[in-house]
C-alpha cells in the first residue's frame, strides 16, 4: 500500500460519498482495470458484496454495547444509585457492593447481546464465503472466488439451482430467447417461477464479457423489489432501457436455466434485498404502558417514604438532649445539624429502599416473554401441516396484548378464504354456463375434509403416532387407515404442489357440456381463421395472463428450505404403494358412508397428472361416478400422453391459473411461454404460436392487464384484456356485431346481470375482452411505447399511460366466475371470536355483494341479524344517513325489550362511503354507529383506506385492535394495528414480514387468542403484580425498621443476603409463574370463548388490583415485622439476630403467597418453590459457616445456625406466615365461595373428567343457543324497510338525493344458501 | 439423500412438556374444602399458644432501674456527669425463691446501638487480632481511629462506647453482706469467642498494643479489662463481646453475669439484697435510662407473654372462621350441580 496524504484520502472519502448519493450512477465493467491498485478502480466508491450485519466489533464491544445500553432508563437509575452509593455522607452500604445488582444486570445483557451478535458473525461468515463464478480477463474465463470478492462492475456466472450473490443486471443467459427463471422464496417467500430476460436492444448474438464496453446508467438504491430503474448506454449513445424484468436480485435462486450472466450493479449493502433487511420492531404493549405508570406510582411511593425517613431522622436528632455515645461525628470530629442529616437521609433512604423500583421486573418480563413465546410457537395446533410451518413470533414483547383483543380486522381473500381460486362458472357472449357437475365434483370433494379436519382437531396427540408413512405399516383398524390414506394423499398434494396453485383440487375443472358443445360449432364453424367470440374467450383465458409454463419433471431443487425429494424418489415405488393405498382404503371405506370418497379422487388425480390413466382410474370412476377425467379421455385420445400432462403452470395470482387450468380444461391448453411468443394447442390439436407484442402488466390503478399478439393465422393485431368489471365495462366499444347482428342482444347488460349474480354467490369476478388493433394504430403507439420504456423519470407514469391509450374501445367476450373457498374452520373461528366479545370487521376489496355473501358463509352475518347497508355519493346524504342510522340503533338498543341482548346489528359500508364517512367531522359518528354493530364489512376499500379505519377504531374507541391480513395490500393495516398478524399464504411474504406474528391458517387465530393469549395476558398481569407485590413487601421490612433506628438507614439482614434474596430466593418462582401457570385448560377455555373477556379492557390489571396488592404487602410487612419484633421486645437479640428471622418471615410469606396464586401445580412448580426454600436455607448457612470477616463491617457469622437451634425462631416464622397470609387466603376462599368469577368456575370445570366436561360445554352451549332463539323470537328488531326513508328523515333537504342513493337498511331474511361448503 | 419422515422437521415435539399438557394438581380454594385446614391450624395454634403462655408465665423477672434521675433515687448523686467514679447501692428484695440459674442482665433503653454509622465504626480485621491493623486501622472507625496520631486499639465508635459500669451482688443475711458469686464466663457466643475475635499471637499480650493508645473513653486498655483473669483480656474479653454484639432494638438488655454458683446455683433465696453500682456509664446526653435485670429462662428464652397470646388468639380467629366459612359453605354451595 503506497502512503497517500490525508487530504487526498479525505478528498477521495469525500468523492466517493458524493457518487454515492448521486441520483444516477454510472458504472462500467471492471475487466479493462483488472489487477489495478485500488485507486484505479472505476467503481471504488461502491460497497463490495461482503456483508456485516453485526453490530459490535470485537475490541469496540464493551464501550458500544454500554453506550445500547445505557439508553435504557432502568440502568441510569441503577448507575445513580451505584454513584449516590460512592458518596460517604448518603452512602448506605459499602459502595463496592451497590456495584453488584447493575454489574449482574449489564454483564448479563452484554453476554446476550454478544451471543446475538456472534451468530451474526458467523451467518455473515458463511455467507461471504459462498462460491460464486467472477469473470476473469486473465484466465479468459469465469474462476470460482467468494461472494464477498464481488464487487459493483464485475461479471457474475450463476449456474441453475445457485443463488445469486448480488443484484445483477442480466446480460446473458443459456436460453436463447434471453429468458432467465428465478424463485424469489428466499426474498418474498412465493414460490413461483418469475421471468427474467436479458437487457433487450444489447443486439450481441454471442455475449462476450470483454467487449462489453457500455455505461450502465441506473438509480441510486432502493428497497423497493419490485422496481427498477436502469439503462445501458452503448458506445454509439444508444440508449437500451431496463427494469425490474432484468435484474437478478441477491438471494434469489436461478431455476431451470442451465447458467445467466449478469453485471453487478448493486453489491452487499446495497442490494436491494439487504436494504429490505429491517430490524424487527418494537411495539410496547397494553400491560407495559399501565405498567410504567404503576412504577411511577412506586416512584412516588418511594419518595413519600425517603421523605418519611428523612423528616423523621431530623425530627429523632432534634429530640436529642445531648451528644449521645453512639452518635458518631465524622473523622473531623464535626457532626452535621439535624437538617443537613434529614437532607443527606432522604438520600441515604433511597439507596435502602431502591428495590421498590422493581428493575429487575424489567428483565423478568423479558424472560417470561421468552418462556410464553417458546410455549406459543411450540404450539402442535398452531403447526401446519401443509406448508411444514410453525407459527412465528416477530415481535418478542406483545405477547399479552393477545389477550386484550376487542376488534378484529380481518382481510378477506387469503385470509378467510384460501385464495386458491376454483374456476366455476363462466359467462360468454351473454350466454351463462353454469358448469353444475365442476360444482358437484367440488362439494364431494368439500365435505370429508372438513370432517377430517375436525378429527384431527380433537386428537392432536394421535397425528404422530396414528400417521404412517408406509400403507403396509397402517394398522389395521379402519380409522387409522383412513387416516394414514389420507396423509398419503396430503403428502401427495405437497409432492405435486411443489409450487402453488396446482393441487388437484383447482387444477381440475369438469367442462359444460353445452359449452362444449358451443366451441366444437363454433371450431367447425370458423374453419380455418379461428375467430369465433367462443375461440377468442378461450384464446385470451389461456394467452391473457403471465403464467410461466414449466414441465413437472424439471428439476427443481430448493436450497434453502428442507429439500424436498418427491422428484427423484422411484416412481414404481410410488406407483405400486398408490395402488396398495387405494386399493385398501376403497375396501375400507367402501363399507362406510359414501362422503369418505374424497381420498380417492384425490389420489386418482394425483396419479392422473403424473401416469397416465390406467385401470385403477377405471376403478373410481365406476365406484363414484364422476368423471374426473372425462375431458382428457375425450380431448387428448389421439395426443401423446407426456405433453400435456406434465405441464405446470407458475401463475403469481392464483386467478390466472385457475383461468389457464380451465382454459386447458375445453382444450384450449398453453403449452408455452417466451417473452416473444406463447403456444397454445386447440382443441382440434393444432398448434398456434402467437407472437407476443407487449404485456401490459396489472397494476392496482387500472385493475387490468392486457396482452398484445399477433395472430399467426389472420395476421391482426389483437389486444386481450381482462380485468376487474368495473375497469372494464367503461372502456366497452363495439360489440361483437359480426356474429350476433340477428339477435340485437345486449351482451354487455347481459354479461353484468351474470357478473351481479356471481358477486352473490361470493366469486371472484373477471371480464374478459378482445380488441382487434390496426396495424397503423399499432405503429404509432409502439413509438410511445418504446419511448415510455426508455425513459428513466415518470417512467412508471408514462408506460401507464400507454397502457391505458391501448385499452379503448373493447370488445367484451365474456366473463369468468371464479371461487375462492373459504378456508376450513372459518365460520368456527369467526363465531368463537364473536362470543369472546371480539367484534369481527372485514376489510375487502371485492364488491359488497361478494363481501356479503362470504359475510354469511363465514358466519359473520347471521340470518336474523339487522343488516345496514350503506353506499352513497355525496357527503350530504352520507351524513343524513349516519345520523339517522345512529338514532335508529339508537332507539333500537334503548328498546327495554332488547336491553339484555346484544344488538345484533352489522354495518355494509361500500369504500366510498367510507372515505366520506371517516373525514373529521363524520367520523365521530361513525364510529358511534360501528360500535353499536357487531359486525361491520368494508367493501372496496384500498389499503390505505384499510390502515385508517383501524387507526381511527383503535384511537377513537381506545381499544385494542388486531389486524389480521395476508398481501401486500394488508401490510398498512398490520401495521396500524395494536398487533399485525400475517398470514403465510398464497401471496408472498410480505404481510408476514410486517407483522408481528405469522399464523397459516386464519383458523390457529381462534387458540392463539383464545387460549394464548388469554394464558399470556393472565400469567404476565399475575405476575407483574405480583411482582410489585413482592418488592413493596421486602422493602417495607427495612421501612418499619428504620422507626427503630433512628432512621438511620440501617438494614438489619446482610446485604448480600439481601441481594440474593431478590437475585436467587424469589427471582426463579415468579418467571416460572408467569411462563408456565395454567389458569384455565386450553379445552375449557376454547369451549367457553366467554372467558376471554376477563382479558378485554382493563382486564386482570386494574387500577385496583395494583394498590390492593401495594396495600396487602404493606400489611404483610407490618406483620412480617411487627410480630418478631414484639417477641424479641426488651431482650438481648442483636442485629443480625433479628433480622434472620425476618428474612426467613418474608421468603416463606412471599413464596407462599404466590402458592395462592398459582392455579396448576406441576412437576416444575414443586421443583422450583421447593428448590428456592432449600436454596435459602443452604446459601444462607453456607454464606453464614464460611463468612467470618469477608464483607466488613456486617457479618452474619453463624447467626442462622444459631437461630435454627432455638425453637423460638420456627415459632416465630410460623405465626407470622400465617397472619401475614391470613387476609388474603381468606377473601380468596371467600370470593370463590360466594362469587366466583367465571374463571372460577371454569377452573370448576376443569376439574371435571373430560368426558363430563364435554358433556357439561355441550349442554351449555345448546341452552345458550337456545336462549338466542328466544330472544331473536322475543323481540323482533324493528323492520324498517325502504318506505320508513320518510320517517328517517322527515327534514332532510335534498330527499330526492338520498332516494337516488343505494340505500337500505333491511333485515335479510331469506335463507341464504352459502355458496361455499357450511 | 433426506428421507421423507423428515419432511416436517418444522413440527414442535409433542411433548406434555412443550404443549403445556404436564400433570398439574389444581388446588380450588373454595370454603368446602378449606374448613377442615382451618380447624386443625387453629386447635394445634390453640395448642401452642397454651404452652408459650404457660411457659412464659412461669419465668421470673426483676427489673431494678438505677438511671437516678428520680431525686429520692440513691443514684441521683451519680447521674451527675460530672462525678467520678461514683458509687451507689440499690437495696431490693426477693419475696420467694428466685428460681435458678438466674441470669444477671444490664439494660439500656432509648440507646441506638443499630445506628448505622455507629454499627460500621470498627474494623474486623484489627478484632480478628490482626497486627498490620493495630498501626494502621480501617478508616470505618472514624472518627476514632488515631489520638494524638497514635491508632486507637480497638478503634471506632462500637468499642469506644463499651458500658462500663459494674456491679456487685450482695444478700443481706441477719444484717451481714454475703457477696453473690457471679459467672462471667460464658456470656458471650461460643464463635465470637473462639472464632471471630481473636488476640494477636503475642506473649505477653501488652506488647502487641506498643504504640497504640486505649480508646478515648476507656479508662483502662484491651489487654487490662479484666485483673483478675489474663486470660480474659484483649478482645476476647466477655463483657467487651458482649457489647461489640449490636442490639437490634433501642431498648435492650445484655448479659452481664450469670449466677450459677455456690449457695445460689438453684436461685437466689427470698430475702433482702444489695446492689452495689460502679456508676459510670452516662445516658442523659440520649434520655436514656439504665436499669439491671434478673431473670431465669426458659426452652423459649427470656419471659415474653406476647408469642402465647398471639398464638391463642390467631388458633381461635382459626376456629371461628372455620364456622364462619361452614355457614358460607352451606349457604353458597357451588353450584355444581345447575
Amino acid at each position: 500500500m503506497t502512503w497517500r496524504s490525508p487530504l487526498a484520502l479525505m478528498r477521495d472519502a469525500l468523492r466517493g460519498q458524493r457518487a454515492r448519493e448521486k441520483d444516477l450512477r454510472n458504472l462500467v465493467s471492471n475487466l479493462p482495470y483488472e489487477g489495478l491498485e485500488k485507486a484505479k478502480q472505476p467503481n471504488r466508491y461502491f460497497p463490495s458484496n461482503a456483508i456485516k450485519t453485526t453490530k459490535y466489533t470485537l475490541l469496540l464491544f464493551i464501550p458500544m454495547n454500554l453506550f445500547e445500553q445505557f439508553h435504557r432508563l432502568a440502568n441510569i437509575y441503577f448507575v445513580g444509585l451505584a454513584i449516590l452509593n460512592f458518596i460517604p455522607v448518603v452512602n448506605a452500604f459499602q459502595p463496592e457492593v451497590a456495584l453488584i445488582p447493575i454489574c449482574v444486570i449489564l454483564s448479563l445483557t452484554a453476554l446476550k447481546d454478544a451471543w446475538e451478535d456472534f451468530r451474526r458473525y458467523q451467518s455473515d461468515r458463511k455467507l461471504n464465503n459462498t462460491p460464486c463464478l467472477i469473470y476473469s480477463r486473465k484466465e479468459k474465463q469465469f474462476v470460482e472466488r467468494r461472494w464477498k470478492d464481488v464487487r459493483v462492475g464485475d461479471f457474475v456466472k450463476v449456474v441453475c439451482n445457485e443463488i445469486v450473490p448480488a443484484d445483477l443486471l442480466l446480460l446473458d443467459t443459456s436460453d436463447l430467447k434471453g429468458v432467465c427463471l428465478i424463485e424469489t422464496a428466499n426474498l418474498d417467500g412465493e414460490t413461483n417461477l418469475k421471468q427474467r430476460t436479458v437487457v433487450s436492444g444489447l443486439s450481441n448474438p454471442e455475449f462476450e464479457p470483454e467487449s462489453f464496453n457500455s455505461v450502465v446508467v441506473c438509480e441510486r438504491p432502493n428497497n423497493n423489489l419490485n422496481h427498477f430503474k436502469c439503462y445501458v448506454e452503448k458506445p454509439d449513445k444508444e440508449r437500451a432501457g431496463a427494469g425490474i424484468e432484468s435484474l437478478l436480485l441477491r438471494g434469489c435462486t436461478v431455476r431451470n436455466t442451465d447458467h445467466a450472466v449478469g453485471f453487478v450493479v448493486y453489491a452487499g449493502h446495497e442490494t436491494k434485498s439487504m436494504l429490505n433487511n429491517n430490524e424487527s420492531r418494537y411495539k410496547r404493549s397494553k400491560l407495559e404502558r399501565k405498567l410504567n405508570i404503576d412504577v411511577i406510582f412506586c416512584v412516588i411511593l418511594l419518595f413519600a417514604m425517603c421523605l418519611v425517613g428523612a423528616l423523621g431522622h431530623f425530627l429523632w436528632l432534634q429530640a436529642l438532649p445531648g451528644v449521645p455515645p453512639y452518635l458518631v461525628a465524622d473523622s473531623s470530629g464535626h457532626l452535621d445539624g439535624p437538617s443537613l442529616s434529614g437532607f443527606y437521609m432522604f438520600f441515604t433512604m433511597i439507596i435502602l429502599l431502591q428495590i421498590l423500583i422493581p428493575i429487575s421486573l424489567y428483565v423478568s418480563i423479558e424472560l417470561v416473554k421468552i418462556g410464553q413465546i417458546f410455549f406459543i410457537t411450540n404450539d402442535i395446533d398452531l403447526f401446519d401441516e401443509e406448508t411444514d410451518s410453525r407459527m412465528q413470533c416477530k415481535s418478542l414483547n406483545i405477547t399479552e396484548d393477545l389477550g386484550q383483543i376487542e376488534y378484529i380486522f380481518s382481510d378477506k381473500t387469503g385470509t378467510l378464504t384460501e385464495n386458491k381460486m376454483v374456476f366455476r362458472r363462466c359467462s360468454v357472449m351473454g350466454t351463462e354456463y353454469p358448469h353444475k357437475e365442476n360444482a358437484i365434483r367440488l362439494a364431494v370433494l368439500d365435505e370429508p375434509e372438513s370432517e377430517e379436519e375436525v378429527i384431527f382437531n380433537q386428537r392432536p396427540q394421535s397425528l404422530q403416532t396414528g400417521w404412517s408413512l408406509d400403507a403396509e405399516d397402517t394398522a389395521p383398524r379402519d380409522t387409522t387407515q383412513r387416516r394414514g390414506s389420507r396423509r398419503r394423499s396430503k403428502v401427495a398434494g405437497i409432492a405435486q404442489s411443489d409450487v402453488a396453485f396446482s393441487s388437484p383440487l383447482e387444477t381440475e375443472v369438469i367442462p359444460d357440456k353445452k359449452l362444449l358443445q358451443q366451441i366444437s360449432r363454433a371450431e367447425s364453424s370458423s374453419g380455418s381463421r379461428k375467430t369465433d367470440p367462443y375461440l377468442d374467450f378461450f384464446l385470451a383465458l389461456a394467452i391473457c395472463n403471465t403464467v410461466v409454463v414449466s414441465m413437472a419433471t424439471a428439476q427443481r431443487r430448493r436450497v434453502s428450505v428442507s429439500p424436498r425429494s418427491y422428484h427423484t424418489t422411484n416412481l414404481l415405488e410410488r406407483l405400486s404403494s398408490l395402488v396398495k393405498n387405494v386399493g385398501s382404503s376403497c375396501l375400507s371405506s367402501c363399507k362406510r358412508k359414501p362422503k369418505r370418497n374424497r381420498t380417492f379422487s384425490e389420489n386418482s388425480v394425483v396419479e392422473e397428472d403424473h401416469f397416465r390413466p390406467s385401470v385403477k382410474m377405471e376403478t373410481t370412476k365406476d365406484t363414484y361416478g364422476l368423471q374426473t377425467c372425462s375431458l382428457h379421455a375425450a380431448s387428448q385420445s389421439n395426443k401423446p400422453a407426456a405433453t400435456s400432462g406434465d405441464l405446470r403452470y407458475e401463475a403469481e395470482s392464483p386467478d390466472e391459473a385457475a383461468l389457464v387450468y380451465a382454459a386447458k380444461a375445453y382444450g384450449f391448453i398453453l403449452l408455452a411461454r417466451t417473452p416473444d411468443s406463447v403456444t397454445v394447442r386447440l382443441p382440434s390439436g393444432e398448434d398456434l404460436v402467437f407472437e407476443v407484442l407487449d404485456t401490459l402488466t396489472f397494476d392496482s390503478n387500472r385493475k387490468r392487464m392486457s396482452v398484445l399478439v399477433r395472430h399467426p393465422i389472420t395476421k391482426e393485431y389483437v389486444l386481450f384484456t381482462k380485468g376487474a368489471d368495473y375497469a372494464i365495462m367503461e372502456l366497452l366499444g363495439t360489440p361483437y356485431a359480426e356474429h350476433f347482428s340477428g339477435s340485437k342482444k345486449n351482451i354487455a347488460a347481459d354479461t353484468q346481470h351474470h357478473l351481479d349474480c356471481y358477486a352473490k354467490e361470493g366469486l371472484r369476478t373477471l371480464c374478459v375482452t378482445k380488441k382487434v388493433v390496426s396495424a397503423k394504430v399499432y405503429e404509432s403507439w409502439l413509438v410511445d411505447r418504446q419511448r415510455a420504456l426508455a425513459a428513466i423519470d415518470n417512467r412508471e407514469e408514462l408506460i401507464m399511460d400507454t397502457a391505458v391509450q391501448m385499452e379503448t374501445n373493447l370488445t367484451l367476450l365474456g366473463a369468468t366466475g371464479i371461487e375462492d373457498r373459504l378456508q376450513e374452520n372459518v365460520p368456527d373461528t369467526i363465531m368463537a371470536l364473536r362470543e369472546a366479545g371480539i367484534q369481527v370487521w372485514v376489510l375487502t376489496g371485492d364488491k359488497p355483494e361478494t363481501a356479503v355473501n362470504i359475510g354469511y358463509a363465514c358466519r359473520l352475518l347471521e340470518e336474523e341479524d339487522l343488516v345496514i347497508n350503506m353506499s352513497c355519493n355525496n357527503k350530504l346524504t352520507c351524513t343524513s344517513i349516519l345520523d339517522c342510522t345512529l338514532e335508529e340503533v339508537r332507539r333500537y338498543s334503548a328498546d327495554p325489550r332488547n336491553v339484555d341482548t346484544t344488538p345484533d346489528i352489522s354495518l355494509v359500508i361500500d369504500g366510498r362511503t367510507l372515505a366520506m364517512a371517516l373525514s373529521p367531522d363524520l367520523q365521530e359518528r361513525f364510529v358511534d354507529l360501528a360500535k353499536r354493530c357487531r359486525s361491520v364489512l368494508c367493501c372496496r376499500v384500498t389499503p390505505l383506506q384499510k390502515s385508517r379505519v383501524v387507526k381511527v377504531v383503535r384511537e377513537r374507541l381506545k381499544v385494542m385492535t388486531l389486524a389480521i391480513g395476508d398481501g401486500a395490500n394488508d401490510v398498512n393495516m398490520i401495521q396500524a394495528a395494536d398487533i399485525g398478524i400475517g398470514i403465510s399464504g398464497q401471496e408472498g411474504m410480505q404481510a408476514v414480514m410486517a407483522s408481528d406474528f405469522a399464523i397459516s391458517r386464519f383458523r390457529h387465530l381462534k387458540k392463539l387468542l383464545l387460549v394464548h393469549g388469554h394464558w399470556c395476558y393472565t400469567r404476565l398481569a399475575n405476575m407483574i403484580i405480583y411482582f410489585f407485590y413482592k418488592n413493596v413487601a421486602y422493602v417495607n421490612l427495612l421501612f418499619w425498621y428504620q422507626f427503630f433506628c433512628g432512621f438511620s438507614g440501617t438494614a438489619m439482614i446482610d446485604y448480600w443476603l439481601m441481594i440474593f434474596f431478590n437475585l436467587f430466593f424469589t427471582s426463579a418462582p415468579p418467571i416460572m409463574f408467569g411462563i408456565m401457570d395454567k389458569d384455565v385448560s386450553a379445552e375449557v377455555l376454547l369451549g367457553v370463548p366467554e372467558l376471554y373477556r376477563t382479558g378485554q379492557g382493563a382486564g386482570e390489571y386494574k387500577c385496583s388490583t395494583f394498590w390492593v396488592s401495594i396495600l396487602d404487602a404493606f400489611y404483610q410487612s407490618l406483620v412480617c415485622f411487627f410480630i418478631p419484633y414484639l417477641a424479641y421486645q426488651d431482650s438481648d437479640i442483636d442485629l443480625f439476630t433479628f433480622g434472620t428471622p425476618l428474612n426467613t418471615i418474608s421468603l416463606f410469606t412471599i413464596l407462599l403467597h404466590l402458592s395462592i396464586e398459582i392455579k396448576a401445580w406441576t412437576v416444575v412448580h414443586w421443583v422450583i418453590m421447593l428448590g428456592s426454600v432449600a436454596l435459602y436455607f443452604i446459601v444462607t448457612l453456607a454464606y453464614s459457616a464460611i463468612c467470618v470477616t469477608c464483607n466488613p463491617p456486617s457479618n452474619p457469622y453463624w447467626i442462622l445456625q444459631s437461630q435454627m437451634a432455638d425453637p423460638m425462631f420456627y415459632l416465630i416464622c410460623l405465626i407470622s406466615t400465617v397472619v401475614a397470609l391470613l387476609p388474603r387466603y381468606t377473601f380468596h376462599v371467600m370470593r370463590n365461595s360466594i362469587a366466583p368469577s367465571p374463571l372460577v368456575q371454569a377452573r370448576h370445570l376443569d376439574q371435571l373428567d373430560p368426558s363430563e366436561r364435554e358433556q357439561w360445554i355441550k349442554e351449555w352451549r345448546s341452552f345458550r343457543g337456545g336462549g338466542q332463539v328466544k330472544r331473536s323470537r322475543l323481540s323482533t328488531p324493528p323492520s324498517p324497510s325502504l318506505e320508513t326513508h320518510a320517517d328517517i328523515f322527515p327534514e332532510s333537504p335534498t330527499a330526492s338525493d338520498i332516494i337516488g342513493d343505494d340505500f337500505t337498511l333491511n333485515v335479510i331474511s331469506e335463507n341464504y344458501q352459502g355458496p361455499v361448503h357450511t | 439423500m433426506v428421507k421423507q419422515e423428515q419432511e416436517l422437521d418444522n413440527r414442535p415435539d409433542n411433548t406434555a412438556f412443550t404443549q403445556q399438557r404436564l400433570p398439574a394438581w389444581q388446588p380450588m380454594l373454595s370454603a368446602g374444602i378449606i374448613i377442615p385446614g382451618f380447624v386443625l391450624i387453629g386447635l394445634a395454634f390453640i395448642g401452642i399458644g397454651v404452652a408459650l403462655f404457660v411457659t412464659s408465665r412461669s419465668i421470673q423477672v426483676l427489673e431494678i432501674d438505677y438511671t437516678g434521675v428520680a431525686q429520692d433515687s440513691p443514684c441521683f448523686k451519680c447521674s451527675d456527669p460530672n462525678a467520678k467514679n461514683c458509687m451507689c447501692t440499690m437495696e431490693f428484695s426477693i419475696d420467694s425463691l428466685f428460681q435458678g440459674p438466674v441470669f444477671f442482665y444490664y439494660g439500656l433503653t432509648n440507646y441506638f446501638q443499630n445506628y448505622r454509622r455507629y454499627g460500621v465504626s470498627k474494623d474486623a480485621n484489627q478484632l480478628s487480632g490482626d497486627l498490620e491493623y493495630f498501626t494502621n486501622p480501617s478508616d470505618d472507625c472514624a472518627p476514632y481511629v488515631y489520638d494524638n496520631n497514635k491508632p486507637i486499639v480497638p478503634c471506632g465508635s462500637v468499642a469506644n462506647s463499651m458500658f462500663n459500669d459494674t456491679f456487685k451482688l450482695f444478700q443481706i443475711v441477719n444484717g451481714a453482706r454475703k457477696q453473690v458469686p457471679l459467672d462471667g464466663k460464658g456470656i458471650a457466643w461460643w464463635t465470637d469467642y473462639n472464632v471471630k475475635y481473636r488476640n494477636p499471637n503475642v506473649t505477653p499480650l501488652r506488647n502487641a498494643f506498643n504504640g497504640t493508645v486505649k480508646p478515648v473513653f476507656w479508662s483502662r486498655p484491651a489487654y487490662e479489662l479484666d485483673p483478675t483473669d489474663p486470660a480474659n483480656n484483649g478482645f476476647i474479653n466477655q463483657d467487651f463481646l458482649v457489647w461489640m454484639r449490636r442490639a437490634a432494638l433501642p431498648n435492650f438488655r445484655k448479659l452481664y453475669r450469670r449466677i450459677t454458683e455456690g449457695d445460689f446455683a438453684e436461685g437466689l433465696p427470698a430475702g433482702n439484697y444489695s446492689l452495689e453500682i460502679a456508676y459510670n456509664y452516662p445516658v442523659l446526653s440520649f434520655d436514656g435510662e439504665k436499669k439491671v435485670v434478673f431473670s431465669n429462662v426458659s426452652w423459649m428464652g427470656g419471659k415474653n407473654e406476647f408469642l402465647g397470646i398471639a398464638y391463642l388468639v390467631i388458633g381461635s380467629l382459626c376456629v371461628v372462621m372455620s364456622i364462619v366459612m361452614l355457614i358460607v359453605y352451606a349457604k353458597f354451595k357451588f353450584p355444581e350441580e345447575d
